[in-house]
Order: structure tokens, then C-alpha cells, then sequence
């Protein structure tokens, strides 16, 4: 009975070892989850309120006047728009905001993406069509070359010719593993 | 690449060129008319815009039962500048014979549009184009553009860029006959 009851205090005592092994593991778990969480939620806070930058907006907009991108014009015009983003950058506004109140003076023409609709769509999907077609294309040629270039090296390749001496060497070789 | 692949492909890259092309260059339908002696209806004369720096909206059919000379303009553009002294003498003259000159600015930020119209000391109404579309259904592609059009809403006259004395006067005079 001493005995039955001291292996079942052991077991009960693994028993309460392991759920507290496994216990520290959820533990531990949680905590590395937790540190990514707020990690990562930091980083997002951190870009969702990064300040924004004039070359970084630059970059993304156009002159509406000279039809290029602002970063590289030089015109009345431009430095007219660098002074208003400059001044949204100066209120504190993020690169999302600056591009909004961009679109609200100058129209969707002034970023420099194309939109997602009309024939400013084919900017997107002209890009994938070509190179699903030529994905198809290469499904289609590459077993046709594998194979034509196969035939080729069976056709071209050279018969193998022995000399007399060597077939007769030969024979007797291959008698002497018989 | 199979022959009817390749001519499909070019086929379908000319096509799309050709809807680009025709998409996106301004269209002459209303001076094609109004060259015919047609006066078309005035496009998009329900569309509201917003009022240039103040609240609220209006439109071109807000004004109908007058003469209105609508001027498409921006501060960036030069030969605007020139015209707008010219359009503001003319404003007092329409105004007396029930008639009015609708500024309408297109790829401008509010407040360089009102430094020119504090600059010129406009009192005509100005409205603001945000997207471009109202500017693009009368086929403006290049900056001043002026139509006149009759108290019923239909275009009478277009001029596509700087207007004349004699441009106005004619349009006055439609004010005070019809």
C-alpha cells in the first residue's frame, strides 16, 4: 500500500513537473509573441508617422505643367508644387495626406502611377499579358527545342569505329569475363 | 513563337495603341459643330465644381438664362495673364447686358489661384476643375480656353487660346441681341 501510494505521489509529482515545464514553455511562448507583437506594432506606428520628405514625395509626383516627374523639372511650376508639399511637410502631414491634398489641387494627374482605370489600367496589364505570352511561348518551344536539339546530337553524333587490332582486343576481353 | 501568335499579339499592341491615342488626345467634336454653324448643347453644364476659395458648389447650369464666357485658366499659365484684364473690362460690359464670365481654373492649387485673381482684381466667378473632367468634356488640353455660350446653354463661339478684343465683343454683342 506504502509502495502503490509513494509511485503515485512520483507520478502525481511528474505529472505537476511536466504541467509546469509546459506551463513555462506557453509562458515563454507568449512573451516572444508578445515582443514581435509590439515590436511590430511599433514599427507600423512608426511608419504610419514617419515624417515624410520632399525628395520622397518628389519622387511619386509630377509637374502637372512639364508632364514630367517633379524630381527632375525645373519651372515656375515645379518649385510652386515643391513649396506646397514643403508646407504640408512643415504642418506634419504624413506622405499619405501630402499626396491627397495633391490630388485635391491638381487632379489625379499629378501622381506619378498611373491609375487603376481606363486605358491607364494597360500600364498594369499590358506588362502581365507579355509575360504570361511569353511564359506560354516558352511552355510551349522549350520541349519542342529539348527535343529537336536531342535528334540532332542523335543524328550528328559519331559511330563509333574500331580498328581491327582493337576489336579483336576487344573479343578477347570480353571472351576472358565470360 | 507560331506566326498567328506573333500577328495577334502586334495586332492587339496596335489596337491598344490606336484607343490610347484616341482616349487620351482632346476632342474637337464641339468645334468641329460650332465650325459647321451648329451650337451643341454645353457639356457637363450640371456638374458642380467647387467655388475657388470659398464654400460650396456651383455649375454652369446655375447661370443658365445668360451669356456666360467660360474661361479655362491657372496662374502658371502666361498667355492667362494676359488675357485676364481683357476679361475683367469685359465683365462689366456682360454684366450690364445680363451676362457673366465663368472663370473656371484647371491643374491649379487654390491658393496661387487666388493670388491671381487678387493680382488681376477678377470678380468674376471662378470655379475650380479638382479632376480635369469638366475641362476634358469641352476638349481642353492647353491653357486659356474660352467658349461663349448663349442663354439657352448652347456653345456659340470657342476660342482655344488667348483670346482678342474682338472674341469678346462678339460675345457681348450675343448678350445684348438675344
Amino acid at each position: 500500500m506504502r509502495a502503490d501510494g509513494r509511485a503515485a505521489l512520483a507520478r502525481g509529482r511528474a505529472t505537476l513537473a511536466g504541467s509546469r515545464s509546459a506551463l513555462a514553455r506557453s509562458a515563454a511562448a507568449a512573451l516572444i509573441a508578445s515582443t514581435c507583437l509590439s515590436t511590430s506594432a511599433v514599427a507600423v506606428a512608426h511608419g504610419a508617422t514617419a515624417r515624410a520628405s520632399l525628395p520622397q514625395i518628389e519622387r511619386q509626383v509630377m509637374c502637372v505643367t512639364c508632364k514630367i516627374p517633379l524630381e527632375v523639372a525645373e519651372s515656375p511650376q515645379a518649385d510652386r508644387e515643391r513649396a506646397f508639399i514643403q508646407g504640408l511637410i512643415d504642418e506634419g502631414e504624413n506622405e499619405a495626406a501630402i499626396k491627397r491634398a495633391l490630388v485635391g489641387q491638381y487632379g489625379p494627374a499629378v501622381l506619378a502611377l498611373p491609375s487603376a482605370s481606363g486605358f491607364d489600367l494597360a500600364a498594369y496589364l499590358v506588362p502581365l499579358a507579355a509575360v504570361l505570352v511569353l511564359l506560354a511561348a516558352l511552355a510551349v518551344l522549350l520541349p519542342r527545342w529539348r527535343r529537336r536539339a536531342r535528334a540532332q546530337a542523335l543524328a550528328g553524333a559519331p559511330s563509333p569505329s574500331l580498328t581491327a587490332a582493337d576489336a579483336q582486343r576487344l573479343d578477347a576481353d570480353l571472351e576472358r569475363f565470360d | 513563337m507560331p506566326p498567328t501568335l506573333v500577328t495577334i499579339a502586334g495586332a492587339l499592341l496596335i489596337g491598344l495603341l490606336i484607343y490610347g491615342v484616341t482616349a487620351k488626345s482632346a476632342s474637337r467634336t464641339l468645334d468641329e459643330r460650332v465650325a459647321r454653324g451648329e451650337r451643341p448643347r454645353a457639356p457637363d453644364a450640371t456638374r458642380s465644381l467647387p467655388v475657388l476659395g470659398g464654400h460650396g458648389e456651383s455649375s454652369l447650369a446655375a447661370l443658365k438664362g445668360r451669356v456666360v464666357v467660360l474661361n479655362f485658366w491657372a496662374s502658371w499659365c502666361s498667355p492667362c495673364q494676359v488675357e485676364a484684364p481683357l476679361l475683367e473690362r469685359a465683365q462689366a460690359r456682360l454684366r450690364r447686358a445680363g451676362g457673366t464670365v465663368l472663370g473656371v481654373t484647371y491643374l491649379d492649387a487654390t491658393p496661387d489661384s487666388l493670388s491671381f485673381v487678387r493680382r488681376f482684381h477678377l470678380t468674376y466667378p471662378n470655379l475650380r476643375d479638382n479632376d480635369g473632367v469638366f475641362a476634358r468634356s469641352y476638349g481642353t488640353d492647353q491653357l486659356p480656353e474660352s467658349f461663349v455660350i448663349d442663354r439657352r446653354g448652347d456653345v456659340t463661339a470657342i476660342s482655344r487660346g488667348e483670346i482678342d478684343q474682338a472674341f469678346l465683343d462678339r460675345a457681348i454683342a450675343l448678350a445684348q441681341s438675344s
